[in-house]
């Protein structure tokens, strides 16, 4: 047993930590709130760095890393709210390899981005549905529709879509196609909503050619977890940052002539997030291993990590602002950025609440069977 | 990242599973009367001593088999899967026995360890007292030292677990008072059966009588039953506490809180397994007794690599008793107050966490802990530093009155 990081697992941290400390990314995310604009294009740094074929194996032109690989990157780029569009494209990336997609390659070297229309597996308690988000409400929309190499369909609140060039599309029987995104038919709407780091789009596909890959339900069903795992693993890098600024700033604030870190309530709120990213991180380990050597349990991992992970940055966030005290809550500070961050990403790709609801299921189907 | 035994490993794992195919049979069975439990275990660990699989981790020479802490989790692991338990006297085993050896002379190794092993001697940890548990270094157990050389002991302990059934103690005693209170101490082996030592059971919220409290009254002890040196009291507990932690972090997940435990018992109510409510805790707590799993094999790898944990090993600790706390809960609001019955298993799990919540560190000593030592944050102002013990004293009664 070895669950400590090897050689190139740190080698490969520690150049992303370097390669996205270069880019202001937070005061860059307070700025694209306002303007859109000055959301800084980090994919050739991405594509620089290999990370746009972390998951392709090397047959396919990519590096053939494994998942936690990835997540050890997305914790990187979630630490300095790094709009890295890895979200999209690794799952699809993952989809596209393993499907034999013509033009892996490209997707490889990142010269082609991807994105992933992820659909929610069957499972869970509103049936046996592939199905995806709303774009509002609480009830969750029909996955889309092929007809032969024929695809129609609405996908909200896909990460990374806008600027994508393949679109891997999962349908409501669990299949996927690659979708060039240039083709007539394909509108891709941008939206961005309260976190500015973070690219959506609102995809509609009307009978557009894709080319169908050979993948299996259960394959496609992971290309969810995945994208579960790394949504988990930007959250986790997210908790460090928050802990560590909140920590910083504990040891320097005095009142009543002590620092406020010297306080139970404030030392045991701190210890509280020391405590929430040590179990999402031991769930992001759980997912890694999973994914490579014990793939029937990624399902419940993955959801675990991301269940965990989203409440972890939830109190992690608020938290960073209460220790700060009045500063924390204004625009000027970083807490708020933070803060916007988790508020998105609890509620995309199914939102924090279903994952949770996976891990009861995952667990009862586990004792059933 | 390898959670997979290597080639080594497996053929351990192969050489305790067939141990236990042969010998599975032996262990004390499930439900026997209640005087009869303690023979049993005794007569298990004994058994599991000859075949080497009691004290893995001890030197050779004392015994043990100078193997790692994972080949201890793959006993764990196989022994939890073939439903049979380990050793009585974790306590001695995992606690005491590691002092002694860190702290102890050679004549109390070569007396000591032995016994303990094979469960001829089960020890019991005698440091708590009623006015000094988190703040450990207040015990005013007071050993006096005599002309011939010998002590005098009187005092009292409690919350002592095993002491009922234990032929030893290791115990905490207060040597001087007139210096500050973690220098005036001194750790001292104790025969249970000494003149003057009264064992009173305590029972708990279950009913159930598992540790006890102790008096001393003008114990007589020999002039060598003293470890790790006269007025060093503190560091050897240190020791302990040290060996505690690790005891307890890494074995969390043997206290037999896995989340497929919890589910099991939902899963037999189809109602409740289709309730969103009932889904939601189910699915959080999983998660967090889940990431226990995890958390224990990081500390393993760690451990493995040759790093001691840290007080972070702690947070397990706390995740795994407000988890469990939960998951039993949430059985026990499904299965109605049927679960409450005082035979049944999640009955006992609801009367015994809230002490757990206590037992080896309180939570917020290990938050104080933790906050302090890993994350560097400011201690509390203490207003105990450099004051003599007996003074301290004083202004405790001079404050209550
Ligand atoms: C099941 C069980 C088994 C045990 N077995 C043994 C055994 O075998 N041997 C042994 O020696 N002991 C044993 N103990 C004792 C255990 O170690 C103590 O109960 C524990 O250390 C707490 O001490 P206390 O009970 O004196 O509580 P106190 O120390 O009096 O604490 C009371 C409350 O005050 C809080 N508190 C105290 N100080 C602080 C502080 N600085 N900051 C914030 N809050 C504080 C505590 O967290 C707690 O909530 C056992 C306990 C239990 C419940």
């Amino acid at each position: 047993m070895n669950l400590e990081l090897s050689d190139e697992q740190e080698f490969l941290r520690d150049a992303a930590r370097d390669a996205l400390g270069r880019v202001k990314t937070v005061d860059a995310a307070r700025e694209a709130l306002e303007d859109p604009a000055q959301r800084p294009d980090l994919w050739p740094t991405a594509c620089e760095a290999g990370w746009a074929g972390l998951l392709v194996g090397e047959e396919g032109g990519g590096a053939g890393l494994g998942a936690f690989d990835a997540m050890l990157v997305a914790m990187e780029a979630g630490r300095v709210l790094a709009g890295v569009e890895l979200l999209g494209h690794l799952p699809a990336s993952a989809l596209l390899d393993a499907g034999q997609y013509g033009g892996l390659s490209a997707v490889a070297e990142g010269t082609r981005r991807a994105a992933l229309l992820a659909a929610r597996p069957p499972g869970g308690l509103d049936g046996d549905a592939w199905t995806v988000e709303p774009r509002s409400g609480s009830r969750r929309a029909d996955a889309p529709r092929a007809e032969g190499d024929r695809v129609s369909g609405t996908v909200t609140w896909v990460p990374d879509a806008p600027g994508a060039d393949v679109l891997v599309v999962v349908t409501g029987d669990g299949t996927a196609l690659a979708v060039d995104a240039g083709q007539e038919g394909v509108s891709v709407e941008p939206v961005m909503r309260y976190d500015a780091t973070r690219s959506l789009g609102h995809v509609t596909l009307d009978a557009v050619h894709g080319e169908t890959l050979q993948v299996t339900p259960e394959q496609v069903s992971h290309a969810w977890y995945l994208a579960q795992v790394l949504l988990a693993a930007e959250a986790v890098g997210t908790v460090e940052r928050c802990l560590t600024d909140a920590v910083a700033y504990a040891k320097e604030r005095f009142t009543f002539g002590r620092a406020i870190g010297s306080y139970q309530a404030v030392k045991h709120a701190l210890v509280e997030v020391l405590r929430r990213r040590e179990n999402a991180y031991s769930l992001l380990v759980y997912a890694g291993w999973s994914y490579e050597d014990r793939r029937d349990e990624f399902p419940l991992a993955a959801s675990a990590a991301r269940s965990s992970a989203g409440r972890a940055l939830d109190f992690a966030t608020r938290e960073l602002i209460s220790v700060h005290g009045g500063i924390g809550a204004t625009w000027e500070h970083d807490a708020p950025l933070f803060f916007r961050r988790a508020q998105l990403s609890r509620r995309l790709l199914g939102g924090a609440g279903e994952a949770t609801d996976r891990v009861a299921g995952e667990l009862l189907a586990r004792v059933a069977a | 990242m390898d959670l997979n035994d290597t080639p080594e490993q497996a053929a351990y794992r192969e050489r305790v599973r067939g141990w236990l195919a042969e010998h599975a049979s032996e262990a004390p069975r499930e439900n026997l009367p209640e005087e009869e439990v303690v023979p049993a275990r005794r007569a298990w660990q004994r058994r599991l001593a000859e075949a080497g699989l009691a004290a893995v981790t001890w030197p050779k020479e004392f015994g043990g088999q100078g193997l790692g802490p994972i080949e201890q989790v793959i006993i764990g692991q196989e022994f939890s899967d073939a439903g049979v338990p380990g050793i009585l006297d974790v306590i001695g085993v995992g606690m005491l026995g590691p002092t002694i050896m860190a702290h102890g002379s050679d004549e109390q190794k070569s007396r000591y360890l032995g016994p303990m092993l094979h469960a001829d001697e089960v020890w019991c940890q005698l440091f708590s007292e009623p006015a000094a548990g988190s703040d450990l270094a207040a015990v005013q157990a007071r050993a006096r030292q005599q002309d011939d050389g010998s002590w005098r002991l009187s005092g009292q302990k409690v919350w002592t677990t095993n002491a009922q059934f234990s032929a030893y103690g290791l115990l905490l005693a207060r040597t001087d008072a007139d210096v500050p209170k973690h220098k005036g101490l001194t750790m001292f082996i104790v025969p249970m059966d000494a003149e003057g030592v009264t064992i009173r059971g305590l029972r708990q919220i279950s009913g159930e009588a598992e540790f006890n409290e102790v008096f001393f009254d003008d114990v007589r002890l020999d002039p060598d039953a003293t470890v790790g040196g006269v007025g060093a009291g503190w560091g050897t507990a240190l020791t302990t506490l040290m060996f505690e932690r690790l005891t307890i972090g890494s074995g969390v997940e043997g206290l037999g809180y896995r989340p497929e435990r919890f589910a099991e018992a939902i899963a037999s109510d189809p109602h409740a397994a289709h309730d969103r409510e009932v889904r939601r805790r189910l699915g959080e707590v999983g998660s967090e007794l889940l990431s226990i799993r995890f958390a224990g094999y990081r500390l393993l790898s760690q451990l493995q690599s040759g790093s001691i944990p840290g007080p972070e090993a702690g947070l397990a600790k706390i995740t795994t008793v407000a988890a469990a706390i939960e998951a039993a809960d949430l059985v026990t609001d499904v299965l109605g107050p049927d679960a409450l019955s005082e035979d049944d298993q999640f009955a006992y799990i609801t009367s015994f966490l809230p002490g757990l919540k206590s037992a080896g560190g309180t939570e917020e000593i290990l938050r104080n802990t933790i906050g302090e030592r890993v994350l560097g944050l400011p201690p509390e102002p203490r207003l105990d530093k450099g004051i003599p013990f007996s003074e301290l004293r004083a202004r405790e009664r001079e404050a209550i009155s």
